[in-house]
């Protein structure tokens, strides 16, 4: 029996266009849904796997403001049976602060295995998960789409270079999820409800964050330089003589 | 000293590695010409291959952690090796490569430092700033960089590998590095080729051929593969193409998959979102092949031709076809 804790960011959901706010500081997402990341997704996914298959619980926590209880409920929807919120001001916080906080958190508790995303999508930091394993003296792997679990060995799989890379560590370890290797599910019906009833644990942590974000930019604004080739197949020709031109294929 | 972690292949130092290299130099010189000594850790697949880089680059030592359990990679043993050749360290600097980053996660770590990662340019050298990418390279970051030391991953493709005015003559120097148990812990145990199951044909590619929701369904891609064939080059998809099921996540370019440099990047029916562009920016050319003349793919790219990759994919297969005889 194994219980496990995936951690989760609130991000604001872009897609095309990032507006800043005033202060440049941060991005502008009044207008915009909220959402986790691709990898995050996964390694909720992940989590509710390895506890139905062991018997144990997946607990899914966040550091965020109030609004990332949202997030929470999302996870509880499909299948996680714990929510934890260290409620804080998540821009402040850099990578080596929030997995503080989170080891705060997890040295009270038993879980056989952390998941964390490989690196949120706003941020980029790529570091929560590698910091988090230090602070608590476990072994970390990143950059993991499978995992299994027998007794107290863990195997994680993820692709390398040469091909997929195979990992065996003990239990208790923390492991960084990049999406692709499993397919995560839509909440039911039951499931909705059961998050809407679920409390969310909320706890302070003892944290004091520091910033090393001095501001952030919109990369500069390119004229499109498209070159239209044409329309419709008719085009195919010119599209073969630029292939040409460019040298990718040799007349 | 900067210091900087080189990955290696069969040619010798691996592109990303050298764009740091280049980033290491340019940096040390604004600084006030401090040496760059590059890492490297286990056996060298190519050492000549490797030194010749490193001379391209003018860094004038080599810190090789020759030792048999560095063979396998691991974050933890490897990031053991660097610190061991850190001390005397300002700067350690790396590709952000999946490799990259985690090793220089556990570097920064070690260190007590802070790490600055997807970094493509620097502000300002006193007190140390950069710039890098957040929100998929949607956005730049300002970040300080304050501390006797600290860590830069370098963003992948973002500034190009230039060779040194004056190559240079790296000395070498090899360590046992202290390694314990712990740190052996977390090595790859073995390596399984499925198939084709990688990515490396996909970000060492020198044309990608693209394909998002255009393509329609699962079965849509076969002029797609064919032109891929024709032009010697892989395919790469949008995350809807693999969210959908449609094609496996291995071939997915983007934030959250491959990041790809090919010279040309043929992107069809790809509107061109934040988290597909993050992966596909750094190709030299891009043509757009797309229903939509707004669609941001199409307004980025070098070249379009608008309308329906159905119908334009086959007539440009066929033209090659002729062309090729």
């Amino acid at each position: 029996m194994t219980d496990v804790l995936v951690c989760i960011k609130r991000i604001p959901e872009t897609s095309s266009q990032v507006m800043l706010s005033d202060d440049g500081m941060s991005v502008d997402a009044r207008h915009v849904g909220h959402t986790v990341s691709a990898h995050e997704e996964a390694a909720v996914e992940i989590a509710i796997q390895l506890a139905d298959a062991s018997g144990g619980s997946a607990t899914v926590l966040t550091l965020g403001p109030a609004d990332a209880v949202e997030q929470l409920r999302d996870a509880v929807a499909v299948g996680c049976t714990r929510a934890v919120h260290i409620e804080a001001d998540s821009e402040a916080f850099g990578p080596a602060d929030v997995a503080t906080a989170i080891a705060d958190f997890v040295r009270g508790e038993d879980f056989g295995l952390v998941l964390v995303g490989n690196d949120a999508a706003d941020t980029g930091d790529f570091q929560v998960g590698v910091r988090l394993a230090y602070a608590l003296g476990r072994p970390v792997v990143t950059g993991i789409s499978s995992v299994a679990l027998d007794g107290d060995t863990i195997t994680a799989r993820g692709a390398g270079p040469d091909g997929d890379e195979v990992f065996e560590l003990p239990s208790p370890a923390i492991i960084a999820i990049q999406e692709g290797g499993v397919t995560p599910r839509y909440p039911s019906i039951v499931g909705r409800m059961k998050a809407k009833k679920l409390p969310v644990e909320t706890i302070a942590t003892q944290v004091s964050p520091m910033t090393y974000r001095l501001g952030l930019t919109s990369p500069p604004e390119q004229p499109s330089t498209v070159e239209v080739l044409g329309e419709g197949p008719d085009a195919a020709k010119a599209v073969v003589d630029m292939l040409v031109g460019i040298g990718v294929v040799s007349s | 000293m900067i210091l900087v972690l080189v990955e290696t292949d069969a040619q010798g130092v691996t592109l990303t590695s050298r764009e740091a290299l280049s980033f290491a130099r340019t940096l040390a010189e604004r600084l006030g010409d401090q040496p760059v000594e590059a890492v490297a850790t286990g056996p060298l697949p190519h050492p000549d291959g490797v030194l010749d880089h490193l001379a391209e680059q003018g860094v004038t030592m080599l810190h090789h952690a020759d030792d048999e359990r560095l063979a396998a990679y691991g974050g933890a043993a490897w990031a053991a090796a660097v610190v061991d050749a850190a001390s005397s360290a300002r700067l350690v600097i790396g590709s952000g490569t999946p490799r990259g980053m985690e090793v220089l996660a556990h570097v920064a770590t070690r260190l007590d430092c802070l790490m600055a990662a997807n970094v493509i340019a620097v502000e300002e050298t006193d007190p140390l700033t950069v710039s890098r990418q957040v929100m998929g390279g949607g956005v730049f970051e300002r970040m300080r960089l304050g501390g006797e030391v600290a860590v830069i991953s370098v963003a992948g493709h973002a500034i190009d590998a230039v060779p040194a005015a004056r190559p240079s003559t790296p000395a070498v120097r090899t360590y046992a590095p202290t390694l314990t148990d712990a740190d052996l812990l977390t090595r790859v145990v073995r390596t399984e080729q499925a198939g084709g199951d990688d990515t490396s044909a996909l970000t060492g590619a020198k044309v990608v051929v693209g394909a998002g929701r255009g393509a329609g369904s699962a079965e849509g891609f076969d002029d797609l593969l064919e032109l891929k064939d024709l032009l010697g080059g892989a395919l790469g998809v949008s995350r809807v193409v693999t969210s959908l099921g449609w094609r496996p996540h291995h071939e997915q370019v983007g934030q959250t998959g491959s990041r790809i440099s090919p010279d040309l990047y043929i992107a069809c029916g790809i509107s061109g979102a934040i988290q597909h562009w993050a992966g596909c920016q750094s190709a030299r050319k891009i043509l757009a092949i797309n229903t939509d003349p707004d669609a941001p793919m199409v307004t980025k790219a070098h070249y379009a031709v608008i309308g329906d990759l159905h119908e334009i994919v086959p007539a440009i297969n066929a033209e090659l076809r002729r062309r090729l005889g």
